[in-house]
């Protein structure tokens, strides 16, 4: 009887413990949100195979997330220098309008479809787009010296003209087949933009957590001054994370395109710097830098599509979607906050 | 300015030390400003010169007519910038309010009136919860106003997902009425609405406490509570103000387009923040010009006539232009305060000197 106590406080005190850990929140927020989905839709966990393929709704969530997944990846990097990219979806416009322009409408070579430019060129073009544009970004923040927002701000307003510059003001539609297997093809059965988005957080997370880059990142963001003077050459990974950042956009751009069979300058990719930032944060990545997860970012990245994916299986007009978001931005970056939790933490002390 | 705090503690306190150091400082104040006047009247005089017809009264006067509601937009935009924050939501406000007062005036059969009190009020409290919660919560300012944006497109879409058309008679005269002004030109009611709101703004941010306090917010927050200055009561308002300020930019474009559509004034908080930074404002807070602000929006508004005016160049050059305009001067001003910055540490050195000195005689 007297171990009783003792023990549900080592219980309060694990639960403390565990709720410190970085992912514990995104972690219990998907899980509420799976279990929420699995109540109303009783059929949501089940997977079933045709044709070779894997179909369900979780495997839905998991494909339509890629893009995002990709983008928050990149973004992840950057906000941990305590930086923001909010040209992301201007990016990811401008890559999918050059992917459309190299492949080139409908062009048919002896009764075969063809393209403009062989297909590795097209994704490689694009690819490179987006990192070119990323080290834009990169020179304009780490070189000139610009606030990271207003930098990323130029692109934003500027790219959505480039990318209608590319398409000549036009939805482009792709008309060439195996282009389309970059979104809708199957691997092993598995939907192939799942390969991607695993490619680069699987890339970005070696990069970053099996070398010192991610502690060298996470040191510009708590004081760029300071690790500099530690001799971390803060100046070239400022630049590269912005970089990185674009390339990421560059691929989801071309994922997208792939995935709608067009590029359309105004409206590809919109919205998609704030689903990326909302991924981020939402993974427990701080906007105040120093730390960051890319773990995180892909939960929080299938946390927004879960979301989206479960308010149309309840029924909710999809319109609500946002206003959802918004509620659950407010909430997470209220949990987040720091004054928040020094009130909540004050009144627990208070309490005892 | 975060620099001009060391080198008032730091100025020797002499009158002719003291003056020169305001001579400069004042000249450096202005330059941004007098940059973007020069370039205003560079682009509508290069205008002028190439096409017929460019330059006339009504030419000029359009550009208050077609960018009312940015003005209004980007005034409230400049006080939140100045005061260090930074408003996201501006342009789902404006869809939000052409949206709710079209569906209370033509689903709801509201008093016209009424309704704009009301949608008024709603910009004005969504601005004030911002503001509370970036006070309070201690949450960056654009995280807070991107979820609000968030809120008040989404509440569009619930109210309808297609356009409203707005056939209210008092809107329709709103609409329509010409002022006539001299040189045959002639004028909306919301550009009186647009210059009413600029004129207010100018009078709070240069001849009021509020108007300082938010300078000072801008320049060091820490500074501003140490010297016991309103920080709370002040932030809060800009952030009101700016709700404010967006519903009536809603109102005036809801007279622009007679309708309410969740798709209006998408990325206008874009051409906001670029009008405000065309206009010398820092969007690191503490410096900026509600004047500025209205000479940005007439320089975006004459990148559109002169687009429009060449007839060969498709209307996404004008996002072109505008993106490189922000770039060109996000550089002066950093190369500006990089300057400023040298010429501080230059003085150093011999600033404490002087300083007890001056003190000593004193």
């Amino acid at each position: 009887v007297s171990a009783q106590p003792g023990r549900s406080a080592g219980v309060a005190e694990a639960l403390r413990g565990l709720s410190r850990k970085q992912l514990f929140f995104p972690v219990v927020t998907l899980l509420l949100l799976l279990a929420f989905s699995l109540v109303v839709n009783p059929r949501f966990f089940s997977v079933t195979v045709r044709g070779g393929h894997l179909y369900g709704s979780l495997v839905d969530i998991l494909n339509r997330a890629a893009p995002l997944v990709i983008i928050a990846a990149g973004l992840t990097l950057v906000i941990a220098t305590k930086g923001i990219d909010i040209s992301v979806g201007a990016v990811v416009a401008i890559s999918g309008a050059t992917a459309a322009s190299l492949i080139g409408g409908q062009i048919a070579v002896q009764g075969m479809e063809a393209t403009k430019v062989a297909l590795p060129f097209v994704i490689l073009g694009a690819m490179a787009v987006g990192l070119a544009f990323g080290m834009w970004n990169g020179l304009l923040v780490s070189v000139l010296g610009l606030q990271p927002i207003i930098a990323t701000l130029i692109l934003m307003v500027a790219g959505r003209g480039v990318a209608q510059l590319i398409t000549d003001g036009r939805i482009t539609t792709i008309y060439y087949r195996p282009f389309f297997f970059v979104a809708n093809g199957f691997l092993l059965g598995i939907p192939f933009p799942l390969f991607i988005a695993g490619a680069v957080l699987l890339t970005l997370g070696l990069l970053t957590r099996r070398t010192s880059l991610g502690v060298f990142i996470e040191s510009i963001g708590v004081n760029p001054v300071a690790s500099r003077s530690a001799g971390v050459r803060a100046g070239a990974i400022l630049f590269w994370a912005y970089a990185v950042c674009g390339l990421c956009a560059g691929i989801a751009g071309i994922v997208v395109a792939s995935n709608v069979k067009s590029a359309d300058g105004n409206n590809a990719g919109l919205l998609f710097e704030l689903d990326a930032i909302l991924a981020v944060v939402l993974g427990g990545t701080s906007m105040n830098g120093g730390r960051f997860s890319l773990v995180g970012s892909l939960l929080g990245a299938l946390i927004i599509q879960t979301l989206t994916t479960t308010i149309y299986a309840v029924g909710v007009p999809p319109e609500i979607t946002m206003v959802v978001k918004a509620v659950v931005v407010f909430v997470v970056s209220v949990i987040q906050s720091e004054a928040v939790r020094a009130l909540i933490w004050r009144r627990t002390e208070v309490a005892r | 300015m975060s620099q001009s705090a060391p080198s008032s503690a730091a100025l020797p306190r002499g009158p002719a030390a003291g003056l020169s150091r305001r001579d400069r400082l004042l000249g450096w104040r202005y330059l941004p400003l007098t940059v973007t006047v020069s370039l205003f009247v560079l682009m509508f005089g290069a205008g002028s010169v190439a096409f017929d017809g460019f330059f006339s009264a009504q030419v000029f006067f359009n550009l208050f007519v077609d960018n009312a509601f940015l003005i209004v937009t980007a005034v409230g935009m400049t006080f939140v910038v100045i005061s260090g924050g930074i408003d996201l939501s501006v342009g789902a406000v404006i869809a939000f309010t052409t949206m709710a007062s079209a569906s209370l005036i033509q689903g709801r059969g509201w008093n016209p009136w009424a309704t704009m009190g009301l949608v008024l009020l709603l910009g004005a409290l969504l601005g004030l919860a911002h503001g509370l919660t970036v006070h309070f919560f201690r949450l960056q300012p654009f995280i807070v106003t991107l979820a609000g944006q968030f809120l008040a497109r989404g509440l569009c879409y619930v109210i309808s997902t297609d356009s409203i058309t707005i056939k209210d008679p008092v809107f329709r005269v709103l609409s329509e009425t010409r002022i006539p002004l001299f040189l045959g030109g002639a004028i909306t009611v919301s550009v009186v609405i647009a210059l009413v709101v600029f004129a207010v703004a100018v009078f709070l941010a240069h001849y009021t406490r509020f108007g300082r306090t938010m300078y000072a917010i801008g320049g060091s927050e820490s500074s501003a509570v140490l010297m016991g200055l309103p920080v709370a009561r002040t932030k809060i308002l800009v952030y009101t103000m700016s709700g404010f300020c967006s519903a009536l930019a809603g109102l005036v474009f809801s007279f622009y387009m007679l309708s309410g559509y969740g798709l209006h004034a998408s990325g206008l908080e874009m051409d906001a923040i670029a009008a405000a930074v065309v206009g010398g404002t820092l969007l690191s807070g503490g410096s900026g010009y509600v004047a500025g602000t209205l000479v940005g929006v007439l320089i975006m508004g004459t990148i559109q006539t002169l687009i429009m005016f060449q007839g060969d160049l498709s209307s996404w050059w004008t996002k072109i232009v505008i993106g490189m305009l922000l770039l060109v001067f996000c550089l002066l001003q950093r190369a500006f305060q990089r300057s400023a910055v040298r010429r501080l540490t230059s003085a150093a050195p011999r600033a404490p000197a002087t300083g007890a000195a001056g003190l000593r005689s004193a």
